[in-house]
């Protein structure tokens, strides 16, 4: 999957749960969940139960802890895409 | 120096009407908001008859937002919340994103909470997919669910709890934020209660066989209080929510005022002398009335309207005879009295709720609304107090005190006494 095209499915995903709509105007790499979008910290495993289901993927725990901003979650993602 | 308590706003999510204008037309010409529930007689209920509120997607939209809309399954939540925000507004109050008012609370009672949402939780869980409950399901599952959502809402700084006591809910958490407001320990109390629809709820009282089985066929008649033919109650829901202000408060702010609370009791009977989990202990009944109306420090004979809990089993003629002996009222001397359940079946603990909004609503008019489905008044009730006393068509009346009394599962009581308000 395209950078690009992962990051337009990535913003579909986080957009009910976003506070800060010009950060996400703006949702690049280098985008923070918490920080930049306001996403409630209790929201995030709702996002990434989102992430499962769109990719057809399971983020175990300490993955799913990592997954704070855009790019960490791209470089899940990817991951977990080339073990299937 | 104790404060005076007055009602500035009044919200009500009820079987027949949703909002304050539609409720009131409703209750005022006897309309039933109960129907046949296929839901019900699918899973093969014996009562297949209920009174669920009509919300539309539409409406939800107006209270949530579309984040709190996803996977939520609370009925209770929902009918609670709309109750309260109305009530809010119709004090006047605003609704304000920035900042935390410590001078209001809320205490929103309910039986149990987001019964629909824990089953679907049951179920992932069970196949093993606790991961995948998603951040909701405490929120909307936690008895305090309505008032938490509700704190949010409305940026409540002082206390914010929900109160549970079966049947007896809502008329104690207008109580227990009288009280506090009373006390000088907050200015504004938004309390009231909600309750759950649906089969999840209503099975375990299905299967207590105190459910009618008898009206499938004629829901709008199924719901007999004081009725010969009463024949067990009609299971509802929804929500209502009073707006309970210190009278400085108040007029500090111009706000209307519907009514005061002058007072009321709650006790328990302590499942003796006749009590149990499920019956009243009579002497209990009397003694929580009497003390109403000691703490209200008025004179039974002042009463002009009785609001009871009277939920169409047989325990009907019990609570009149009960009202009979606390008042020391009989015959043409007892005081007009009415079921609001007739139209909205049993709303279980969002009843004392609605049917002190009811209560209120009458108050502030000047009318008392019909009882329906009691033209075959019980022979016992007969006995003791005139039947005229039961207004089956809505009257002008003036009416100056109100008494609304509940009754609940574990022989709790609780009574409260409304006053027209005069400065």
């Amino acid at each position: 999957m395209k950078k690009n095209e992962l990051i337009e499915s990535l913003k579909k995903i986080v957009k009910p749960y976003i506070q800060d709509e010009v950060a996400f105007e703006n949702l690049n790499e280098d985008t923070d969940f918490i920080n930049d979008l306001k996403i409630n910290s209790a929201n995030l495993v709702d996002v990434i139960l989102d992430v499962e289901d769109e990719f057809d993927i399971e983020i175990d725990n300490e993955a799913m802890e990592k997954m704070l901003s855009v790019k960490a979650a791209m470089a899940i993602i990817e991951t977990k895409l080339s073990e299937k | 120096m104790k404060k005076r308590v007055v009602i500035t706003g009044l919200g009500v999510v009820a079987p027949n009407g949703v909002g304050l204008s539609d409720f009131t037309n409703a209750i005022k010409n006897g309309v039933s908001g109960i129907r046949f529930r296929q839901e019900l007689s699918a899973l093969n209920f014996s009562c297949c008859i209920g009174g669920i509120p009509t919300i539309s997607e539409e409406k939800k939209s107006e209270y949530f937002s579309e984040l709190q809309l996803r996977n939520f399954n609370s009925s209770g939540i929902l009918y609670g919340c709309i109750a309260g925000i109305d009530a809010w507004k119709d004090a006047g109050l605003s609704m304000d994103d920035e900042n935390v008012d410590f001078d209001s609370g809320t205490i929103f009672g309910t039986g149990t909470s987001g019964v629909e949402k824990f089953r679907e939780a049951i179920y992932k869980l069970d196949d093993k997919q606790v991961r995948r409950l998603g951040s909701t399901v405490v929120a909307q599952t936690m008895a305090s669910g309505v008032s938490a959502y509700l704190g949010g809402m409305l940026g409540l700084g002082n206390q914010v709890s929900t109160n549970s006591s079966a049947c007896s809910t809502g008329t104690e958490a207008i109580l227990m934020g009288f009280e506090r407001i009373k006390n000088g320990k907050a200015k504004r109390m938004l309390v009231g209660s909600c309750s759950d629809h649906g089969p999840y709820l209503w099975g375990g009282f299905d299967a207590m066989r105190v459910m009618t089985y008898k009206h499938n066929d004629s829901p709008e008649q199924g719901s007999r209080p004081m009725s010969a033919a009463a024949s067990g109650f009609v299971p509802g829901s929804g929500a209502g929510a009073l707006m309970l202000e210190s009278l400085e408060s108040a007029l500090e702010r111009n706000a209307i005022i519907y009514g005061e609370v002058l007072g009321g009791a709650v006790n328990s009977g302590g499942q003796r002398n006749g009590g149990t989990m499920t019956a009243p202990n009579a002497e209990a009944v009397q003694r929580c009335i009497k003390d109403a109306i000691d703490d209200a420090n008025i004179d039974a004979n002042d009463i002009d309207l009785i609001n009871g809990h009277l939920t169409a089993t047989i325990k009907d003629p019990d609570e009149i005879e009960n009202w009979v002996t606390a008042l020391n009222r009989a015959g043409t001397n007892f005081p007009y009295i009415q079921s609001t359940k007739s139209m909205i079946g049993h709303c279980l603990a969002a009843a004392g709720a609605i049917e002190s909004v009811a209560s209120i609503i009458q108050l502030k008019e000047g009318f008392i609304v019909p009882t329906i489905n009691c033209d075959d008044v019980h022979p016992e009730i007969v006995k003791i107090i005139d039947v005229d006393k039961i207004p089956k068509k809505c009257i002008q009346k003036e009416l100056n005190l109100i008494a609304k009394a509940s009754f609940g599962f574990g022989d709790v009581n609780a009574c409260v006494i409304f006053k027209k308000f005069e400065i």
